[in-house]
């Protein structure tokens, strides 16, 4: 494979400090040397490539954007694009550091105690413990609130019953943020691996995302002591704030998937020849590669806006929202139409585009659907909710 | 231990360089500048006796233009101390006129060690760590695939012809580094936040004058096409001939 090319057609880096491209640049340099030779065989095997967890705590990916504990304290551009050059490897690897940074250490330094930030953020900074975070269950994805995990007081101890499922690292982490009804409103809770009543199953057999580890959690009278509650998160509000971030870091994420199979197919595209001339020399291939360059452009400059304002605390969720609805939705237009590009060789693992789309199939679902986001800005600009229509009268 | 390593920015290897219209350099545009390859296993061999012993300070010292700056950036976030950056202008110094102002910075400098790489990718002359050993007047060992650091002396494996030669010298020494001394680290993020905190030293070089005038650069000639030689079984002594005696491959 040649290696990456990454599109700059409107003098993007010129709006980005040294710091930041240098945070790409290594990110870049290492996801081509640790994650691509690896990446295709990990994905047919449906495995996640475990050896590099430690590698990504020591670069600092993990958490890359918060501070003190052992965090790498990037701002959020230079986060975002260390997110983009994961996902240019792969989704799989890009959610892991998502779920383990935005879902799992975001929560316990905001809303946790200092002994739960002692205790679990510098290890799964540094990549030795794993985390996953549980709050979708088999009969509420896009409406979390009605969840019917519980917790109940028992003394020195809170008791969890319930099942949350499509939960992304669950059968390898070591702590799983867990939300749950306590006396109807939802809390979350930290549950340690091995913690008896709380078990794993791993879900087989899917043909998107598989190099990342998705898995259904199962409480059955898990006993996990008082202390492991988040104090500061009683409410929906909580959990869902938790996924705006990691909705910002799939936004950039997405532009990763997208530069990556563009360059694959502009690369590819002009060395093919068919009926006697490459075929980037045809007009309607030019059109999709032109198509594809624009959109990736406009994800650029939407993602960085957002990243600015970010830094200044001005980022409000309804942004981010449009943000990870637009740039997966063009991910994954851009993915296709590269897969068409390359022909017969596109649905061969020697190419990338194939593994891309079907992977945005994913991250188009999680973190809120397509649709949920279109929902979440509609309600923004119409001051009107269209989540649940009003009952006609009959 | 106080460890400098003479660090150089380069083109790197994968861009297509193109010579610029005085037919005497390489044109710079869209071209991507990287640490020199052989100086990053200098800079992580500082690093490590640095780790190894507890403690001791790694300078980087760069001669070349502004945009050196992200190579000495890089270097600090891999965990450089302080760097001093000997600035130029993008005109071609010959590796006579690179050598003496390095070696005038150095004369300035407390030192026990010196690294660098072997040669640059970028020119191949591979002549700055040998000159500083003689103008430095300090033992110098070159195509280093090994290096242990002792109070005083240093043993170094270097690469030769078909083996390896061991050889022993005094500190303060020069050592060049080559494919294989180490696995140079990835910078980390955290690193590269510090990296802008880390003192940074900008000078004017003092320039000797050069030995040595680039009056040309040319492209590689174009490759000649292919020869079929004969088909099947028949003509593979004539091949195996031609392989030997012709491309000298086998
Ligand atoms: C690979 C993978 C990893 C995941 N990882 C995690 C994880 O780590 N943690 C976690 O908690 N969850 C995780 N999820 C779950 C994910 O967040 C949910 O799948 C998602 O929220 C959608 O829920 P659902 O699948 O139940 O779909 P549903 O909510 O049933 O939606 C089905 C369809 O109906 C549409 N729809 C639903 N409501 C409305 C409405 N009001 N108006 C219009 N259309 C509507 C949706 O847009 C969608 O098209 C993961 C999912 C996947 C696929």
């Amino acid at each position: 494979m040649a290696k990456f090319q990454a599109a700059d057609f409107l003098n993007f880096d010129r709006l980005l400090s040294e710091e930041e491209i240098l945070v790409r640049e290594t990110v870049r340099d290492w996801v081509d040397a640790r994650i691509l030779p690896v990446i295709q065989e990990h994905y047919e095997n449906g495995t996640f490539p475990m050896h590099l967890i430690p590698e990504m705590g020591e670069l600092g990916l993990l958490g890359a954007n918060l501070h003190g504990y052992g965090a790498a304290g990037l701002n959020n551009v230079a986060y975002g694009l260390a997110m983009q050059e994961l996902e240019r490897g792969d989704s799989g690897i890009r959610s892991f550091a998502s779920v383990q940074g935005a879902l799992v250490m975001y929560p316990i330094l905001t809303y946790g105690s200092e002994k739960q930030r002692k205790r679990y953020l510098p290890k799964l900074a540094g990549g030795e413990w794993i985390g996953c975070y549980g709050l979708t269950e088999p009969d509420f994805g896009s409406n979390p609130g009605g969840m019917r995990t519980t917790a109940v007081d028992d003394g020195d101890s809170y008791v969890l019953n319930g099942t949350k499922m499509w939960i992304t690292n669950g059968s390898i982490a070591d702590v799983a943020v867990v939300w749950a009804k306590l006396d109807g409103t939802v809390n979350g809770f930290l549950v340690e691996k091995g913690t008896p009543g709380f078990e794993t199953t791993l879900i087989q057999h899917k043909l998107s995302l598989r190099a990342s580890v998705t898995s259904e959690l199962i409480f059955n009278d898990c006993r996990i002591p008082k202390e492991n509650r988040l104090p500061e998160a009683k409410g929906l509000k909580y959990p869902l704030s938790c996924l705006t971030q990691a909705r910002y870091s799939i936004a950039w994420g997405a532009i990763g998937s997208g530069m990556a199979c563009y360059d694959e197919a502009l690369q590819y595209a002009k060395s093919r020849v068919q009926f006697d001339r490459p075929i980037a020399g045809y007009q309607l291939t030019q059109e999709k590669l032109v198509k594809m360059l624009t959109e990736i452009t406009k994800m650029q400059f939407m993602t960085l806006q957002l990243g600015r304002l970010k830094d200044k605390g001005l980022a409000k969720y309804y942004q981010v929202s449009m943000a990870k609805q637009n740039n997966v939705y063009q991910a994954l237009e851009i993915a296709r139409t590269a897969r068409d590009i390359l022909g017969a060789n596109g649905i061969v693992g020697d190419y990338q585009a194939m593994r891309h789309a079907a992977n945005l199939e994913s991250v188009k679902t999680y973190e809120g659907t397509h649709d949920i986001h279109t929902l979440i800005v509609g309600e923004n600009i119409t001051g009107i909710s269209a989540f649940t229509p009003e009952r006609r009268s009959s | 231990m106080k460890i400098v390593v003479c660090m150089k920015q380069v083109p790197d290897t994968e861009t297509k360089v193109r010579i610029g219209p005085d037919g005497k350099t390489i044109d710079p545009t869209d071209v991507n500048y990287v640490v020199n390859p052989y100086d990053e296993y200098a800079v992580e061999e500082a690093l490590k006796i640095k780790e190894e012993k507890g403690d001791g300070e790694v300078t980087i010292l760069t001669l070349g233009p502004d945009r050196a700056i992200k190579a000495i950036r890089t270097a600090l976030a891999m965990g450089a101390d302080k760097a001093i950056h000997l600035k130029t202008d993008d005109k071609y110094l010959d590796s006579y006129a690179v050598a003496a102002a390095l070696a005038h910075e150095l004369k300035d400098m407390e030192y026990d060690l010196i690294l660098t790489g072997k040669q640059a990718v970028d020119d191949d002359a591979a002549q700055i760590g040998a000159r500083l050993g003689a103008l430095l007047d300090i033992p110098c060992a070159t195509v280093v695939t090994k290096l242990t650091i002792e109070d005083s002396t240093f043993t170094a494996n270097r690469e030769v012809e078909g083996g390896v030669e061991i050889v022993e010298g005094s500190l303060p020494a020069v050592i060049t580094a080559q494919k294989g001394l180490n696995e140079p680290r990835y910078a980390s993020l955290k690193g590269i936040m510090m990296a802008k905190r880390k003192p940074l030293e900008e000078k004017e070089p003092q320039l000797d004058e050069e030995k040595l005038e680039i009056l040309k650069m040319e492209y590689p000639p174009e490759r000649k096409g292919g020869r079929i030689v004969g088909k099947g079984p028949e003509a593979v002594p004539e091949l195996v001939r031609l392989l030997h005696e012709e491309a000298k491959v086998i």
